[in-house]
């Protein structure tokens, strides 16, 4: 296993660099020129040599690249040109939102989408099937922004006055907002990356009201987040749906399920103590592989519903130019993807004991 | 040698056209495939006839028209004195009917043409990469491997933001970023056939690798390339139609599915089907599409003995 892991961290250094440059380079090939982007039209020469100066603009690529390195290492991402505030802060105040999304969206696609499979399998070729999958086949082909808008026509238009009335925008109902997590549990005094930590958790309205024990702002940042989650969460539903029904289907058909079914053993141990363990093991890669559509997803998705997260943040300062937000935002969003696609791999080497020895 | 050099000629036979007969009558078997095939049918028609079935110009203001207005068609008892408009008048008062018609043809024409490119420069960058091997292999597949680690919407915006927001654009960057899925496709089918016979054939009949490459070894990976190009439209589509509706990709007035659901977006609640036909309409078309190369990869697949 050790073997497998270290392996597997090996193959991930030319990924990460391969990242670096391609993030490196992105900023560096915006049209326009730094200066007079930073500084204005009007910037005169002698100001703007100096500005180059002093950003490190006239170094040669190779020690602005490493220097870039570092300063990412050391969690200094620049500061925005549009607002002058450091990437840092944007991204701590907005990268929660997404992850928040982004989960709820995993946990709405599995649960739903995993039993849907199961269903279609067992009810091979019924109506029950025929539906489920024609469903997945909808699911997959719609856009996200079209099934965005949708639901928010349906939920908050159609059954407006009914109690299944959803709010179509913003995070919480206005008025309502969370302490941070410093205040209430007294933690003025911290500095450094503990408090990057405890920001970063504070900003996450769901969790923050939650161990504050706020439960009016707890309830409010659910309902605000079950159109978008379904939102986001519809194509990697169907997929997780398909795929489970194959993959389940599959194993049934093997010689050890007709011996337990020989046997005698009840149908539901039959499937969920034999079939479906042996399923798992492509729905859980399937699972680890829709984070790339929930990603994508969720920068469409906090458009549509006015949600502040890092996709309205990017959509911004592309139009902005804003290039050191641009940076930050897709090298962070691209770290988080490869980091959990390794995890997934990794536990896939946990799961099935031939993956490690290949 | 004689054995060698009739073995050779076997390997060289070109794919006999009953084979593809044959796929296409399996596809023909499949129920979904032939529902993807008439919507694509009947899609293609609307997009090569859109001028003439689109009645005004879809980009032309029409000066007297209330924005909004709902559909006016005449055999479902809309006045005769008033002008016809079938899906009535979008938010910038032009005909939404002709908007939507000229709208099928973009979509197509940006699907195919995206796949178009990416799936020749990703077969041979794949087809190259398996070939040569070694440290040409490795630097190209190490390329792709980069590029699949970011997350597909993701690296498109992040070209745009280089680029600049337009369609040519919106449609380079997703052209690049379905690249690596061709060039895997094409690796690999190339490493599992260069060792077979034939091929070692060809490199003792002095043939060279160029023709080995291109005439013997590629025609073998062709299905799942096809297959893969297929779900690619569908994929391209969509991606297109988002990068249009934040704004990254088609400009208005562009007659664009993705950026009609972008402009009428605030009509949402008074308007809506300015929103759903689009909205649907692309729905339609991928589904097609996905319909389409679901069925492909069944009737292409010979280990599916039927």
């Amino acid at each position: 296993m050790l073997r497998f892991l270290v392996r597997r961290l090996i193959l991930l250094v030319p990924v990460l660099l391969g990242i670096l440059i391609i993030t490196f380079a992105l900023a560096r090939m915006i049209p326009g020129d730094p200066c007079t982007i930073a500084l204005g039209e009007h910037a005169t020469q002698a100001v703007c040599d100096k500005y180059l100066d002093r950003m490190g603009l006239n170094d040669p690529l190779p020690t602005q690249f490493l220097r870039y390195m570092s300063s990412l290492v050391r969690g200094d991402l620049g500061n925005s040109i549009r607002t002058n505030e450091t990437v840092t802060s944007i991204v701590l105040l907005r990268m929660p939102m997404t992850i928040e999304l982004t989960i709820f969206a995993l946990l709405f696609a599995t649960i739903v989408g995993v039993p849907m499979g199961i269903l279609a399998a067992l009810r091979r070729n019924s109506f029950v099937d025929v539906v489920t999958m024609a469903l997945a086949n909808v699911g997959v082909s719609m856009p996200v922004f079209f099934l965005g808008l949708l639901l928010a026509y349906l939920f908050a238009l159609v059954l407006k006055g009914t109690p299944f009335w959803l709010p179509p925008s913003a995070r919480l109902t206005s008025g309502l907002s969370t302490v941070p997590l410093m205040e209430t549990f007294n933690l003025t005094n911290l500095r450094g990356f503990p408090l990057t930590l405890v920001t970063f958790f504070s900003n996450m309205v769901v969790f923050n009201s939650l161990i504050s024990g706020n439960w009016k702002v707890f309830g409010d940042s659910l309902r605000h987040l079950i159109l978008p989650s379904i939102t986001v969460g519809t194509i990697p539903l169907a997929i997780i749906a398909r795929m489970t029904r194959s993959s389940l289907v599959d194993v049934l058909g093997l010689d050890y399920i007709r011996t337990s079914r020989a046997k005698g053993l009840k149908e539901r141990l039959v499937v969920f103590r034999h079939a479906f363990r042996n399923a798992l093991l492509p729905i859980t890669t399937i699972v680890g592989l829709q984070l790339g559509s929930l990603l994508g997803g969720a920068i469409l998705t906090e458009t549509i519903f006015g949600l502040p997260g890092m996709g309205t943040v990017l959509v911004t300062s592309i139009f902005a130019r804003d290039y050191p937000v641009i940076q930050a935002s897709v090298v962070l969003i691209a770290l988080i993807f490869v980091v959990v696609n390794l995890l997934v791999d990794i536990s896939y080497g946990y799961l099935d004991p031939r993956i490690r020895l290949q | 040698m004689g054995i060698e050099i009739e073995d050779a000629k076997i390997g060289s036979k070109q794919v006999p056209s009953n084979v593809w007969l044959e796929a296409l009558h399996h596809l023909l078997e499949k129920r979904s495939a032939v529902v993807g095939l008439f919507i694509l049918g009947a899609l293609t028609i609307v997009a090569l006839l859109a001028p003439i079935i689109a009645t005004y110009d879809p980009i032309e203001i029409l000066r007297d028209a209330k924005r909004n207005t709902p559909p006016c068609i005449h055999l479902l008892g809309c006045p005769e004195d008033q002008p016809e408009h079938y899906f009535g008048i979008d938010g910038n008062s032009r005909d939404f009917f002709s908007r939507v018609i000229y709208g099928a043809r973009l979509s197509l024409l940006i699907g195919i043409v995206t796949i178009a490119f990416s799936s020749v420069v990703g077969t041979l960058l794949g087809a190259v990469s398996g070939f040569v091997g070694g440290w040409t292999d490795n630097i190209i597949m190490r390329i792709m491997d980069v590029m699949l680690a970011f997350p597909y919407l993701l690296l498109a915006i992040a070209v745009v933001a280089v680029l600049g927001p337009g369609l040519i654009n919106a449609l380079v960057s997703i052209a690049i970023v379905e690249i690596p899925a061709f060039a895997r496709i094409a690796r690999s089918s190339v490493i599992s056939v260069k060792e077979m016979d034939f091929v070692t054939a060809d490199r003792a009949l002095g043939v060279s690798p160029v023709r080995t490459l291109f005439r013997r070894i590629l025609p073998n990976a062709l299905t799942p390339l096809i297959v893969q190009g297929t779900l690619g439209i569908g994929t391209v589509i969509i991606s297109v139609a988002s990068l249009s509706f934040l704004g990254l990709g088609a400009q208005p007035p562009t007659a664009e599915w993705g950026i009609m659901l972008s402009e009428e977006r605030n009509n949402i609640f008074n308007a809506p089907h300015l929103l759903f036909i689009p909205g649907f309409l692309i729905t339609l078309t991928v589904l097609a599409f996905n319909l389409l190369g679901d069925g492909l990869r069944d009737a292409l697949d010979p280990r599916l003995n039927r």
